[in-house]
């Protein structure tokens, strides 16, 4: 019961952001994204709380070493397989899910609560699921583009999708306060620290780091919900 | 996402020998894959992240395998026709050299990922084909990476690299079209060519 109030500040935020972008001028061009206005606002806003998260992360990326980063990587990932089992259950990949329940029993024990990819050494690869990707297969479009603040890129339908997550998130259901934090913190690090690779790529390639961040979502999520394997596009110029 | 950069690296990948040329579109990626990933494990200035080393490896390995003049009008999308020679030859030199840059510092970042290879299926008639690799590093999920090849006469060329999903040629079709749309092939031009001029200072 201790997650009601974050689940219900997310929500307000959304709500209220909603609300706001009625008020919204659309000078946007693109189809896909009809509230550029708000969007663009809201990732300089991102852009903002990065400035003190980023340097953060470059500094545990730093001074953690190898073993340590993918001991922590391991951790978050098999508390994230259970939901990834549901998931693939929810999209009808009854093997995908047996095999990610497998995952999470093995890694949890043999693995030493988590620590440890045993599991994928055995053959059991790991799956990435959420619920926006389910709702994807079973057909829910798109819908508008969103740039949240905090959050960052999602779709109308991965914005649902990442609600319906954020029930199930184990992190947030943990009781005792200081160690949630610790753990809500360490996870947000870490995962920061993952993207500063793909920073430097965006920096150099991207003319507009706006236009170049949600294209790029856009097709990555539409990778994701097939699994890695889209109907491929035919540009026909 | 560890992986654009990382996976960028593997862009980098095309490769050497001019005897792929007979040689089947996966064959193909894996040989110019190896050979560059072996150079640039080898080489202490890579490692040590010199941009301009890698981008020497990228020209000289990796270019020749791959179809830009088909690359760029893939980024511009529909205002490529409107383009005269002279213009789309300007664009995709333009192109090539941001692309080169962008994907050679990546290189500089190779540490700890291996390349898988997945077995493409191809029949005889095939003449536009997709190769599936992964990349794999301790740690984290398995970052894809595929590439988009076309058969030109007996010849295999690349015109499109995917990372994670991503093309990283589509990806500009928005901002490229809409600057053609606004300011025409020239001003899409001299976009490039300014953004080309900013990384070269930027740099060094």
């Amino acid at each position: 019961m201790k997650r009601e109030p974050e689940i219900r500040i997310a929500l307000t935020v959304l709500l209220a952001a909603m609300v706001g972008l009625t008020g919204c001028a659309t000078t946007a061009n693109n189809p896909k994204d009809p509230f550029e206005g708000f969007n663009r606002a809201m990732f300089a806003v991102n852009e903002g709380i990065d400035a003190v998260v980023k340097p953060v992360a470059k500094g545990y990326d730093a001074a953690a070493p190898l073993p340590v980063k993918v001991v922590i990587g391991n951790f978050f990932g098999n508390l994230w397989d259970l939901w990834t089992a549901a998931n693939n259950l929810l999209q009808g990949k009854g093997q995908d899910a047996v095999s990610d329940v497998g995952r999470v029993l093995v890694n949890s024990t043999l693995g030493i609560g988590g620590a440890f990819d045993v599991a994928s050494d055995m053959g059991l690869s790991k799956h990435s699921e959420d619920f926006g990707q389910t709702l994807g297969r079973w057909g829910v479009g798109d819908g508008p583009y969103f740039y949240w603040p905090v959050i960052g890129p999602r779709t109308t339908r991965d914005t649902a999708g990442w609600l319906v997550d954020n029930f199930y998130d184990p992190v947030r259901r943990v009781d005792n306060i200081p160690l949630r934090n610790s753990l809500a913190g360490i996870r947000l690090i870490d995962t920061r620290a993952s993207l500063l690779p793909s920073d430097k790529v965006v920096d150099e390639a991207a003319f507009d780091r706006y236009n170049y961040i949600r294209d790029a979502y856009l097709q990555h999520r539409r990778n994701m919900i097939f699994d890695g394997n889209p109907p491929r596009e035919r540009f026909d110029d | 996402m560890k992986s654009l950069l990382s996976i960028i690296f593997g862009f980098l990948v095309l490769t050497t020998a001019t005897l792929a040329q007979d040689r089947g579109p996966d064959a193909l990626v894996k040989q110019v894959t190896e050979d560059v990933l072996t150079i640039a494990r080898q080489d202490k200035d890579i490692q040590g992240g010199n941009t301009r080393k890698a981008m020497e490896l990228v020209e000289t390995k990796v270019l020749p395998y791959f179809n830009f003049q088909r690359m760029t009008s893939l980024a511009v999308g529909r205002e490529w026709n409107k383009a005269t020679a002279d213009q789309k030859k300007r664009l995709a030199e333009e192109f090539k050299t941001l692309l080169v840059r962008t994907y050679s510092n990546a290189l500089t970042s190779y540490k700890n990922q291996t390349v898988s290879y997945k077995p493409t299926k191809l029949q005889s008639s095939d003449t536009d084909v997709l190769v599936k690799t992964e990349i794999i590093q301790p740690g984290s999920k398995p970052v894809q990476l595929d590439y988009a090849l076309e058969k030109q006469g007996e010849t295999w060329k690349v015109y499109d690299v995917i990372v994670a999903g991503v093309s990283l040629v589509t990806n500009y079709r928005e901002t490229f079209s809409q600057e053609a749309r606004n300011n025409g092939v020239d001003g899409l031009i001299q976009m490039l060519v300014n953004r080309n001029k900013q990384l070269e200072t930027a740099k060094k």
